[in-house]
Formats: C-alpha cells, sequence, structure tokens
C-alpha cells in the first residue's frame, strides 16, 4: 500500500516537471510571455522565503526574521552563499540554545 | 594531433563546468542534510520502512511534499487523498520547470528531460541565478553537476536519518532549519543590488503568498505568489538580449 502512495506520489510530481520540456519545443512565445518566464526565478525565490521564514520556530517568528536579516546583511556585503547560510544557522543557534 | 588538442579542451570544459555545478550545489547540500534527515526519522515513525523512505526520496525528490506523505501516511489517510495533496504541493515545479526550460529552449531533448527531473525549489533557484551556463559550451554539465549533488545530498540524508533516527540534537537540526531560507536570500541579494526592481517583483511574491495563503493551501498560495510576481516581471524587467 505504502509502495503504491510512493509511486503515485512520484507520478504527480515528475509530470509537471517533465512537460514543460516537450511543451516550449512546440510553440513560440511572444516577448512579453518571455519576460514573465525569466521574471519567474525572483517572483519564486520571495514566495519560497516568505512567509515560510517564520516557522523556522513556528511559536517564535522573530527567530526566523532574525536569521533572514543576518543573511540579508551577509549576502548584500557579497558573502559567499555558504557563509550565508552558516552565518544565518550560528545567529538563529544563539537565540535558541 | 589537434584532433587530440580538440578532445582535451572539450574534456577540461567538461570538467570546469562538473566542478562549477558541485561548488555551486554545497549550499543545497549542507541545506538538504539535516531536513533530509529529520524526514528519514518522522517517516521511521511513521511506521515506513528504510527501504521506502529512501525510495521515496529517490522517486519525488521533494522535501515537503514528502513531510506531509509521511504525515498522512501515520494518520492512515487514504492514497488518492494523498496523492492529490502531492500534485497541489508540487505544482510550483511546473511553472518553475517552464521557466528554467524555456531557457534551454535550444538544447535536446535528451538534456531536457532529465534536467527537468532534478528540479526542486532550491536547484531551480540556484540554476536560474546561473544563466550564462545555458549558452556555453559543455554547460548542461553545470547543471546536471548541481542538480546530482543535491539529489545525492537528499537520498543519502534520507536513507541515514530512517538507520540511525535521531542522530543532530533538536536545538542544531531546528538552527538549521534557517539553512534554505538563507540560501534563498543569498541568491536573490545579489541580483536586487543589480537591479532593485528585481526585489520588488520579490516582495510582490511574498505579499500574494501570505495574503493568499490565508485562502488556499501552501502549494497553491505559492503558485500564485510566483505567476503574479512574475506577471509584475513582465513590466519591470527590460528586455533581455537573447
Amino acid at each position: 500500500m505504502i509502495l503504491l502512495i510512493i509511486l503515485g506520489m512520484s507520478l504527480v510530481t515528475m509530470i509537471p516537471r517533465i512537460l514543460p520540456a516537450y511543451i516550449v519545443d512546440k510553440i513560440h512565445f511572444p516577448e512579453w510571455m518571455n519576460r514573465w518566464l525569466n521574471a519567474i526565478p525572483y517572483a519564486a525565490l520571495g514566495a519560497l522565503i516568505f512567509p515560510g521564514i517564520l516557522t523556522v520556530k513556528p511559536d517564535q517568528p522573530h527567530i526566523g526574521l532574525a536569521g533572514g536579516a543576518v543573511a540579508v546583511i551577509l549576502a548584500f556585503l557579497g558573502l559567499n552563499n555558504i557563509l550565508v547560510v552558516i552565518g544565518a544557522i550560528v545567529t538563529v543557534f544563539l537565540l535558541t540554545i | 594531433m589537434s584532433l587530440k588538442a580538440v578532445v582535451r579542451t572539450e574534456e577540461s570544459a567538461r570538467l570546469y563546468m562538473v566542478q562549477k555545478g558541485v561548488a555551486r550545489g554545497v549550499p543545497i547540500m549542507l541545506g538538504y542534510l539535516p531536513v533530509a534527515l529529520t524526514y528519514g526519522v518522522l517517516a521511521k515513525q511513521a511506521g515506513m520502512t528504510v527501504a521506502e523512505i529512501t525510495l521515496m526520496s529517490v522517486l519525488v525528490f521533494a522535501g515537503a511534499s514528502q513531510f506531509m506523505g509521511a504525515a498522512m501516511i501515520a494518520a492512515g489517510t487514504g492514497a488518492i487523498e494523498i496523492i492529490i495533496a502531492t500534485f497541489v504541493l508540487n505544482f510550483r515545479h511546473f511553472v518553475m520547470s517552464f521557466s528554467f526550460m524555456n531557457r534551454l529552449r535550444f538544447i535536446g531533448l535528451q538534456w531536457k528531460v532529465p534536467l527537468s527531473l532534478g528540479l526542486t525549489d532550491e536547484t531551480f533557484s540556484v540554476a536560474s541565478m546561473h544563466t550564462e551556463e545555458a549558452k556555453q559550451e559543455k554547460g548542461m554539465y553545470f547543471y546536471a553537476a548541481l542538480m546530482i549533488t543535491a539529489y545525492s545530498a537528499w537520498v543519502a540524508g534520507s536513507f541515514l536519518g530512517g538507520v540511525l533516527g535521531d542522530v543532530i540534537p533538536a536545538v542544531l537540526s531546528q538552527s538549521m532549519g534557517i539553512a534554505l531560507y538563507a540560501m534563498f536570500i543569498g541568491l536573490l541579494l545579489p541580483s536586487v543590488r543589480k537591479e532593485l526592481r528585481v526585489g520588488l517583483i520579490a516582495v510582490i511574491a511574498m505579499l500574494v503568498n501570505a495574503f493568499s495563503s490565508q485562502f488556499i493551501s501552501d502549494g497553491w498560495a505559492i503558485v500564485s505568489g510566483t505567476l503574479i510576481g512574475g506577471l509584475c516581471g513582465v513590466f519591470l524587467l527590460k528586455e533581455e538580449k537573447q
């Protein structure tokens, strides 16, 4: 039964991922749609960051925000992404111990 | 002689792209490991075997939906309900794949299809901030290496979580929950610094997501934030040279 669930979950996850690979070959998008698709990554990043970041510690949303603020500062200073990630982890760790 | 030289440059271009892809995959790895370990632990508690836990990571490769799936299995939810909920939660990858595949428009299907299967929130985000590789020689090796790095971390982490149980102290794994968000911020900020209007697109997407998640499921809320935020980009972003 669990195996069946896993296979079903796999199919409904894989098909939406694969379909665009075939579709972009078939149609030519107008220029405004290309701009839309080019803007999608930035919009997706926004939607993935907020409000999800509030749930890092579900009962204390400010802790996620603090970690995010440190990440913003470190990234703004132009630090490597690995250091940005480590800096945010250390911030949340210090706030929760 | 000259043929040998060509072969050698091709090989070194490939090696360079693979190394670069692995390097860009390391922050994802850092974020995935604790999440995958936690998934393994929770799924074990939900009554799944280590083989099932690992198989789900191999075949689904989408974190949030796997957590949800394990929780629903534990709660005894029906298969159809779990599968539909997974579809809704993961539908955002359809939008992301559209954007990424449009970048790879002139690349053959033998690359596009496997790369599309490796798309997650994280691999998509990193790949989309490295659009130059799509035009470079052997650039597909960059994306493949990036995705394989992330995928291995996800599968290995899930397996270890299922086998070892709670190995990371709770306070540490909780702190590491910020890792992927920090990575998203680290990816977004350099573009915002270059072009402030990119930040506006992201903020619109955040607000649409936060607002609509009051009325619809998280999966659809992220899809609507991404689509509407991106649509604003049609007016905010300048024409890009093809």
